[in-house]
């Protein structure tokens, strides 16, 4: 490393500083969570820990308005849904634009790729009409069925397809006899692995974190999403914020903890992506 | 149409017939069956809803009415003569200017402060990237209270180096900066991720024989690293403007109480896409104007990227050599 790579302290406080501010929000949050909602209107603000942290979540859980176990509920069975969905098809998809010929495969790749530019949430009016068509309003599956793919799943697995898997590998393979189908299970899928589990993992918080889209679609206040809960609590309980901030919490807690366990992965995943998109 | 392992003797040079057909039907056709569950629901739910937000557009479409007769472009007219409309979309751009660029400078700075050589290197990274994974609407209500009027900690900090206290949701200017504060507070991180990706690749040997011509760090960093930054700036800018134009979550959870989609008493931040909202769900149920909301914002979209592109192409003399994108 050259001399001119050195980090001096000054470095060092910057950096200080800039983390404080990224984590400050979300440890005050834990802060008020585990308070008496007096905790709002102290000055100075308490910084630390206080012993309430039970009794608001068994006043959360009880809150007749927020469904908040209902909305933890839904929100795990749709982020899991398409994440594995998004995985699946993104590595098939993946596969068949990085190892596979055929025709139209370029033009066919550059319609994906623009598809990730295309704000599709403007659509939001017509997706709202045909599931009313569909019946599925104020149900999953109108949250579910329109996220299986991403545009951003493919264009991210052919990526990485086309360096983890040797043509030699696959061309092997096939003269043994192996159908490409075969050859996507048994060469593809294990190499593409650690691409998998980033993807899955961004997935699911993007997913699990979706407002908009829920907010139009799941008007059954006794059906939504956590964070539709997280909603109906920060507009009606704003005298309660101890509660509230024990919902945020626990919407936060589960991405805390992906984040605690594979950032080094997540942050992988970023980096590569940028310097490859 | 998975092929049997042992399907070829291997004494026998060709392949029987029908194994042989399959084969090829297999290597004709497969990379098209395993392409078609994107393009099929991307079809269905991607493009389909945006072409189709445009018919919607031009007709009296609401949720009661029986029938939805075309009115041509009057939706678009009386849209342009809303006030509410222009005040939306001057908030929209006004949250758009004053948190973009901030963020982008800021993410720059971070990027040149995280690619040196640094102890717990991961550590810093994981720290200046989590506001990212963190539930936009959690931190929109955590972000609410932190301006809070009363009780909010940033008066309380304004009131410790004696100045007046600011009406955070009320004041229209104030309440775009609060929420340009959680919109950077969540992007800049990620941003210089994605810079310090690209400053790594810069070749080393550039800087070590401009500081041999006796160029200082500063010069170093605004005439190498910075035009040869150039895509990657000109791809989170672009980036920045696709959500930013959207910006939904944040503004509407800033504010509760009694109808929160108008963005305040006096829409003081009420962007286009809760305009948008407000019109084409409840209360208004408006689907034929507010899906001219939905168009012409994505006009906007496409004529702010545009001139992002352009002004940043012009910024910082000719054109850097571009990074090389293998896709």
């Amino acid at each position: 490393m050259s001399r001119l790579w050195r980090a001096s302290p000054l470095t060092y406080l910057a950096l200080i500083v800039a983390a404080g501010l990224s984590v400050f929000p979300i440890w005050w949050m834990f802060v008020v969570a585990s308070r008496t909602s007096d905790a709002m209107g102290q000055l100075p603000p308490p910084m630390t820990p206080g012993g309430n942290l039970g009794a608001n979540i068994a006043r959360l859980f009880d809150n007749t308005d927020a469904y908040f176990l209902t909305g933890l509920i839904n929100s795990a069975i749709v982020a899991s849904t398409v994440t594995v969905s998004v995985v699946f098809f993104s590595s098939l998809a993946g596969f068949a634009f990085a190892k596979l010929r055929f025709r139209g495969r370029n033009a066919l790749l550059l319609v994906i790729i623009a598809t990730m530019m295309v704000p599709t949430q403007l659509g939001v009016i017509p997706l709202y009409l045909l599931m009313t068509r569909l019946e599925w309003n104020d149900r999953l599956p109108a949250v579910i069925v329109p996220a299986l793919v991403t545009g951003f799943g493919v264009f991210m697995m052919r990526q990485y397809a086309g360096q983890a898997v040797s043509d030699e590998l696959i061309e092997a393979a096939r003269m043994d006899g192996c159908g490409t189908a075969r050859i996507w299970w048994h060469v593809v899928l294990p190499a593409l692995r650690p691409a998998a589990a980033v993807l899955g993992l961004l997935t699911f918080m993007t997913t699990w974190n979706d407002f908009l889209w829920p907010y139009a679609v799941l008007n059954d206040p006794a059906n939504p999403t956590v964070q539709l809960s997280l909603r109906a609590l920060s507009d009606g309980y704003y005298q309660d914020m101890s509660q509230v901030f024990t919902g945020t919490a626990i919407v936060t807690l589960p991405l805390l903890l992906v984040f605690v366990l594979f950032g080094r992965q997540i942050i992988g995943g970023i980096m590569e992506g940028a310097v490859k998109a | 149409m998975t092929v049997q392992l042992d399907a070829r003797p291997p004494v026998v040079p060709a392949p029987p017939r029908s194994s042989g057909r399959l084969s090829r039907l297999d290597t004709r056709l497969s990379p098209y069956l395993y392409i078609a569950p994107f393009f099929l629901l991307f079809a269905v739910f991607g493009v389909y809803p945006l072409a189709y937000t445009f018919w919607v557009s031009l007709h009296d479409w609401d949720l009661l009415g029986a029938d939805h007769p075309f009115v041509g472009a009057e939706n678009y007219t009386r849209l342009l003569a809303d006030p509410d409309f222009w005040h939306a979309l001057v908030n929209t751009l006004g949250i758009f200017v004053i948190s973009t660029v901030p963020q982008l400078l800021a993410a720059l700075w971070l990027a040149n402060l995280l690619n040196r050589g640094l102890r717990a290197r991961t550590g810093w990274r994981m720290a200046v990237l989590v506001p990212n994974v963190t539930s936009t609407a959690a931190v929109a209500i955590v972000f609410g209270v932190i301006f809070g009027r009363e009780f909010g900690m940033i008066n309380w900090l304004l009131d410790l180096v004696g100045l007046d206290a600011i009406g955070w949701k009320s004041n229209r200017f104030a309440s775009w900066v609060a929420i340009s504060a959680m919109v950077d507070w969540r992007w800049t991180g990620y941003n210089a991720l994605i810079l310090l990706a690209a400053m790594q690749a810069i070749p080393r040997d550039l800087y070590e024989s401009a500081s041999i011509d006796g160029a200082n760090r500063a010069r170093q960093f605004w005439s190498i690293t910075v035009p040869l930054l150039k895509p990657t700036i000109i791809f989170c800018a672009i980036i920045a403007t696709i959500g930013g134009l959207q910006l939904f979550t944040e503004p509407r959870l800033f504010h509760s109480g009694t109808n929160p989609i108008r963005g305040g008493p006096m829409r003081e931040s009420q962007t286009l896409t809760m305009y948008m909202f407000e019109n084409a769900f409840a209360p208004h149920y408006n689907f034929g104007y507010g899906s001219a909301v939905a168009w012409l914002l994505f006009a906007l979209i496409a004529i702010v990227a545009a001139v992002n592109v352009l002004i940043l192409r012009r910024l910082g003399g000719g054109a850097g050599p571009r990074k090389e994108t293998t896709p």
